[in-house]
Formats: C-alpha cells, sequence, structure tokens
C-alpha cells in the first residue's frame, strides 16, 4: 500500500524594516503623537491615511490635514474567530470608518458588540507608540471611548512590519520515497522512464521529458565530486568553521549531483573527480532527511578520469 | 499586429479541498498539460510560447513556479515568462507575443495549492505594507465590508446573494438564509470554496487555429484594468475597472459571460456594472463559488468560456486580482 506524502509545518517570517518617505513619515509620526492625519487629493477629498499618490490623478500628495480622533462607520464585517496579527484577539468588527474632517473612510477595528453603519466610534489608543496604524489599538462606541489628547513624540522616518506566515509544506510521492528511505539508510533514486537517467531525488517530473521518475534504483552511499567551492566567508547560522568545502556528489549510477560536504582533509585537497563516500550520523540520529549523512569522506581511491563526469557538469 | 488568435484547447485539474502534491503544482501540471496537448494534437516541441501565473506568498517558498518548470520537461530550452498574478494575465501576456509575430502558438497554464497556508490571511499579502497590512485584514472581512456597502446601498440583498450561491453551488435559497453567518454579512456559501488546483490553454493564431481544431474560439479583445491601492477612496459598490477593461474591449452584445468573482455578491456587482442582462448566460461553469483554484481560477474563465461558446455567439471571460475586485481583465471571444 502507498503511504501518503510526507508533510511538515513550514513558519516562515520576516520583521520588514520600510523607510516611510515623505507622506508616510508624517503619517506614522502624527500617530506616535496620538495625531490623525489624511492627505488631501488633487480633487480636494481628504483621504486617510494619506495616500503617496492621489488615487484619481497619480499626483504626489504632500498637503496633509488633521483629521479627529471620532468617526463614522460607513461599512462593517464581523470577525467572530480573528486570525494572528488582527487588530484583537477576541470577536471583534471590521469597519470602514470616515474620520471627521476626512471625505473618504479608513479601514480599522471597532470594538463592540453592536456595531452598525452609522455608528459613531472614537480611536483607542496603544500605550507605546511608533508602529504606524497599530498605534491605533482599534476603536470604541464615541460615547464609552475616553477622548485622549496628542503627545510629544519624535519624527520617525522607518516602520517594523512583522510578517509571519504558516504553510504545510508537503513533499511529492517521490520524494517521499526518497525522505523515508534515508530514514531506513538508504539512498533511493528513480528512473525516467523517457531519457533513462537516474534521479535523486527521483522527481514528480523529469526536467528534461516532463514525466514522473518511475523505475526504483538503490544507490550507493558513495561516487565522485563533480565540482566544488570553498567556503571561506563566515555567515549568521554557520555550523562549520571557514575554510570548509561544500561539493556536488555524484552517487555511482546516478545522473544528478546533488550538494553536500566534504570534509576528512584539507580543503584545498579537494578536486574534480575525486572518489568520496559518506560518512553516516550514529543511526540513533537517522530521520527522513539527508542530514543522516554527516557529510562525506575521501575514499582514497583513484580519481575518476574527466571524461567519465563531463556530461554531467 | 494583425493576426487574430484563438483559444484551441483548455484543460484543468480537478478542484480538490486539499491535495496531497507539492506547491509547485507539479502533479496537477503534467496531467492536464498532456490533455491540452492531446486535444490538439501538438507535442512540447510545437508550443512557441509558455507563460505561467502563480504565487510565491501561496506556496510559502520563492522562486516556486520555476519547479513548476519541470513539468514542462523544458529540454531542449524553452521560451518562457511567468507573472505573479492570476494565468489570466499570463495569457494577455501570451496573447501579446503571438500578435508580435514572434510565435504561432502559445501555452498558457496558472497554479495554486490554497490549501498549504491559510488563504484569507496570506491574502493580505496584497495589501498596502505600510498602512493597512499591519492590520491583517483577511480577504474574506474584506469582500465582507463590500457586501455591506451595497445591501446597505439597496443594490442587492442577502436573498440575492443566496440565490447566486444555489445556482454556483446548489441548495436552495431558502434553507441557505436559515444558515448562521461566516463573517456577517457573509455565509460560507457567499465565500468560494478553498480550492487547489490548475488549468491550461493553448492559444494559436489564427492560420494555426484552424488545423488544430473545428472550433476555435477567436478573442477578439482583451482588456485589463487597476484601481488605486487606497481602498477607502474606492466606490466598492460598483467596479470602474471591470467597466473601463470592457468598454476597451467592446463587450456589449455577449450572450455568455464567466466571471471570476470569488464572492456571491461579486457577481451581482459585475452583472450591474457590466449591464449583463437576462439574456446573458452567467457562470454556466458554476464558477469561482464552485471551485476556485487560486491563480488558475481567472485563467479558467477564459477557458470555460472558450469552451461554451456557441457558434455565432459572442462571450466575455473576466478575470480578477487584489482585494474586492481592484484589477480586472475583460476578453471578448467570438466563435464562427
Amino acid at each position: 500500500m502507498t503511504q501518503a506524502p510526507l508533510s511538515a509545518p513550514l513558519d516562515i517570517g520576516f520583521d520588514y524594516t520600510r523607510s516611510l518617505g515623505p507622506t508616510l513619515s508624517r503619517f506614522v509620526t502624527g500617530l506616535a503623537q496620538r495625531r490623525i492625519h489624511g492627505a488631501r487629493g488633487t480633487d480636494g477629498r481628504v483621504h486617510v491615511p494619506p495616500p503617496e499618490y492621489d488615487p484619481v490623478s497619480g499626483e504626489p500628495l504632500t498637503d496633509l490635514v488633521e483629521v479627529a480622533h471620532t468617526g463614522t462607520v460607513t461599512s462593517w464585517c464581523r470577525q467572530p474567530e480573528p486570525l494572528a496579527g488582527q487588530p484583537l484577539q477576541r470577536p471583534f468588527t471590521w469597519a470602514f470608518i470616515r474620520l471627521d474632517g476626512a471625505d473618504t473612510p479608513m479601514l480599522h477595528a471597532v470594538d463592540a458588540d453592536d456595531v452598525h453603519t452609522g455608528m459613531r466610534v472614537r480611536a483607542r489608543w496603544a500605550d507605546t507608540g511608533g508602529n504606524g496604524v497599530r498605534d491605533i489599538v482599534c476603536f470604541g462606541p464615541e460615547d464609552s471611548e475616553p477622548a485622549v489628547e496628542p503627545r510629544a513624540a519624535d519624527d520617525l522616518t522607518m516602520l517594523t512590519t512583522p510578517i509571519h506566515l504558516s504553510y504545510r509544506h508537503s513533499a511529492s510521492p517521490e520524494e517521499s520515497r526518497y525522505l523515508r528511505g534515508l530514514a531506513d539508510g538508504k539512498l533511493l533514486g528513480q528512473r525516467c522512464p523517457a531519457c533513462g537517467k537516474v534521479y535523486i531525488p527521483p522527481r514528480g517530473a523529469c526536467p528534461t521529458d516532463g514525466v514522473p521518475t518511475e523505475e526504483e534504483i538503490e544507490l550507493p552511499d558513495r561516487g565522485i565530486v563533480t565540482t566544488f567551492c570553498i567556503v571561506n566567508v563566515p555567515f549568521l547560522g554557520q555550523r562549520i568553521k571557514p575554510p570548509y568545502v561544500a561539493a556536488y556528489i555524484l552517487l555511482d549510477g546516478a545522473d544528478i549531483p546533488f550538494l553536500h560536504l566534504v570534509l576528512g582533509c584539507a580543503a584545498d585537497e579537494v578536486r574534480m573527480g575525486m572518489r568520496v563516500e559518506a560518512a553516516w550520523k550514529p543511526r540513533d540520529e537517522w530521520g527522513t532527511t539527508l542530514e543522516n549523512i554527516d557529510h562525506f569522506r575521501p575514499t582514497g581511491e583513484p580519481d575518476a578520469p574527466y571524461d567519465s563526469y563531463a556530461g554531467h557538469l | 499586429m494583425t493576426d487574430n488568435v484563438s483559444v484551441v484547447s483548455f484543460a484543468q485539474a480537478p478542484h480538490v479541498r486539499e491535495t496531497h502534491g507539492t506547491t509547485n503544482g507539479v502533479e496537477m501540471l503534467v496531467p492536464i498539460f498532456k490533455e491540452a496537448l492531446d486535444n490538439v494534437g501538438l507535442s512540447k516541441e510545437d508550443i512557441g510560447f509558455w507563460c505561467s501565473g502563480s504565487s510565491d506568498y501561496l506556496a510559502g517558498r520563492a522562486f516556486s513556479f520555476i519547479a513548476a518548470v519541470d513539468a514542462i520537461g523544458a529540454f531542449p530550452p524553452i521560451h518562457e515568462s511567468h507573472v505573479e498574478a492570476d494565468a489570466a494575465w499570463a495569457l494577455y501576456e501570451a496573447w501579446v507575443k503571438i500578435r508580435t509575430g514572434e510565435v504561432d502558438t502559445a501555452l498558457v497554464y496558472g497554479f495554486g495549492k490554497s490549501s498549504a497556508g491559510q488563504l484569507r490571511r496570506v491574502l493580505a499579502m496584497q495589501l498596502d505594507p505600510y498602512t493597512v497590512g499591519p492590520l491583517w485584514p483577511d480577504a474574506v472581512s474584506i469582500a465582507g465590508l463590500q457586501a455591506r456597502f451595497g445591501l446597505d446601498a439597496g443594490l442587492w440583498t442577502e436573498r440575492d446573494m443566496a440565490e447566486v450561491a444555489a445556482r454556483g453551488r446548489g441548495g436552495d435559497p431558502d434553507e441557505l438564509l436559515r444558515r448562521p453567518y461566516f463573517a456577517d454579512p457573509l455565509r460560507k456559501h457567499d465565500c468560494a470554496p478553498i480550492t487547489d488546483g490548475a488549468a491550461v490553454v493553448i492559444l494559436a493564431r489564427d492560420d494555426r487555429a484552424r488545423d488544430l481544431t473545428e472550433r476555435p474560439a477567436r478573442i477578439t479583445s482583451i482588456h485589463h484594468r487597476v484601481e488605486t491601492p487606497h481602498l477607502g477612496a474606492r466606490d466598492l459598490t460598483t467596479s470602474p475597472s471591470t467597466v473601463a477593461a470592457a468598454k476597451a474591449a467592446g463587450a456589449d452584445g455577449v450572450t455568455l459571460a464567466e466571471l471570476h468573482t470569488p464572492f456571491s455578491h461579486q457577481e451581482i456587482l459585475l452583472r450591474q456594472a457590466l449591464g449583463l442582462g437576462d439574456e446573458v448566460r452567467v457562470n454556466p461553469s458554476g464558477g469561482p463559488l464552485s471551485g476556485n483554484p487560486m491563480f488558475a481560477a481567472g485563467l479558467a474563465r477564459i477557458g470555460e468560456a472558450a469552451t461554451r461558446i456557441r457558434p455565432g455567439e459572442r462571450a466575455l471571460a473576466h478575470a480578477t486580482s487584489g482585494p474586492a475586485l481592484q484589477q480586472n481583465l475583460v476578453c471578448v471571444l467570438e466563435a464562427d
């Protein structure tokens, strides 16, 4: 019976630091001061947040206008189960809010049970400023939300906006057989039915023929270095002290090399055609990963002649 | 720029909630490339230009479309391009490429595995990253705000929306209206299902099209327009960019329309904006409410219209991109 393909969580994130430019610097600085600014467009309408360029004419907008902390809901949508990063982490309502002094509405959250079109709301401010539109936590009913005075804050020219996304990453059926093989200490490739080439890892589509690889081939854990580079540059997260060698390893019987480490000799002794074998980690550390092989090391056998691997470079 | 271009073949992967496949789409694309090519007796060597639409944000990895090229079997090297948008925009690029006279044929494909991430949240990446994105407004909530504007203005009712949903995905409007809100004013049936999928369209210059199929669907015009990214400045109760694209494309007199409307109210909105009357068959395929493979569903509208067009008929195929119908493409098709 065929097992389902392997999958695993993939969480990616980055805190983007964004330079603001003249218009958005004033908007973000204003928010830190608990002031809300819009921009007057070329047609006279005041837009909040201030667009850097006019939504209709495309002209740069630099005529900023301070608007009120209060406004009117023009549209709303309930968010019963907030998603990560949204303004409130309990049920709330998204709304377009036309602030007093503005002509077009801005999007934000409203913290109230009975939000309706026409409702009057007032901004609720975060204790800490400097996070742009997040300096406004949300809006609340105008009557119950306390009014807040502006305060001093330094000019801001940068804004940090964290982005974090979560995925379930799936390996292909062919890759999954390969990864499960690794957990048993086996190197499983597959042959393309059209061109006959042996790929490791096997592939959902042969890059030459566009058909899935099929016939399974167990490959030995030894082969040659086709090409390599000596890593001299330190970088964040580096696990080995430079200099060391990253090389393309072509297993005997395979037609495509993969990238791995060559250790066990001085970096300047590694050469094209050098015979190498896998140095496996202890068996109790194995998983469904090529990291089961810690590195490749020289076997001491004579080098492969150039012609034997010239077609694999 | 005088040659006409026709749709000669269309294929799409099954719409499924979650594939076991990879985010690079290879498993979905390999069979439908074969189907689309076999339909017209072509091999990959006969294709002059390949163009795809997909998104790295959907896949959660950089250059995900490169891995998809494996599905082509791109050797000897091919003439290839990609757009980070629905593949309807890839079709636009391919249409231009054929019209320049550089190639006779093009294969356009789009794919997406929406189930890999949290789709409605991933789509917040389309928003202004300075002033809107930091709030993480999701695609369903933004559609809900748009729907509310129209409800408040009396342009449509929740019953109108349920009737669209019932037509697209089955069910009884009365029963649908008794279901709870998902994101008031939207119920689940108002939102397209999360769908993994892929689609392929083959284009050919007219002198080749006749040799390839008895029933080519000629693209008489194709245009796209975009609105401001500033959500508050847009009139979300209508779609000026769709209207402008349709006017430029000369879309009057159509009797078949495939509309890329992932939310029920958007089908009503576009019918009103485009002035489509009762004589127009709208989304006979079921439309995006029956299956919405991201980055392929717009291309599929063109394929579905080309497949369904009758001799002598004019059809409109529409594709959208961005929040609340921000960018829109209109393709007009005719069959002899």
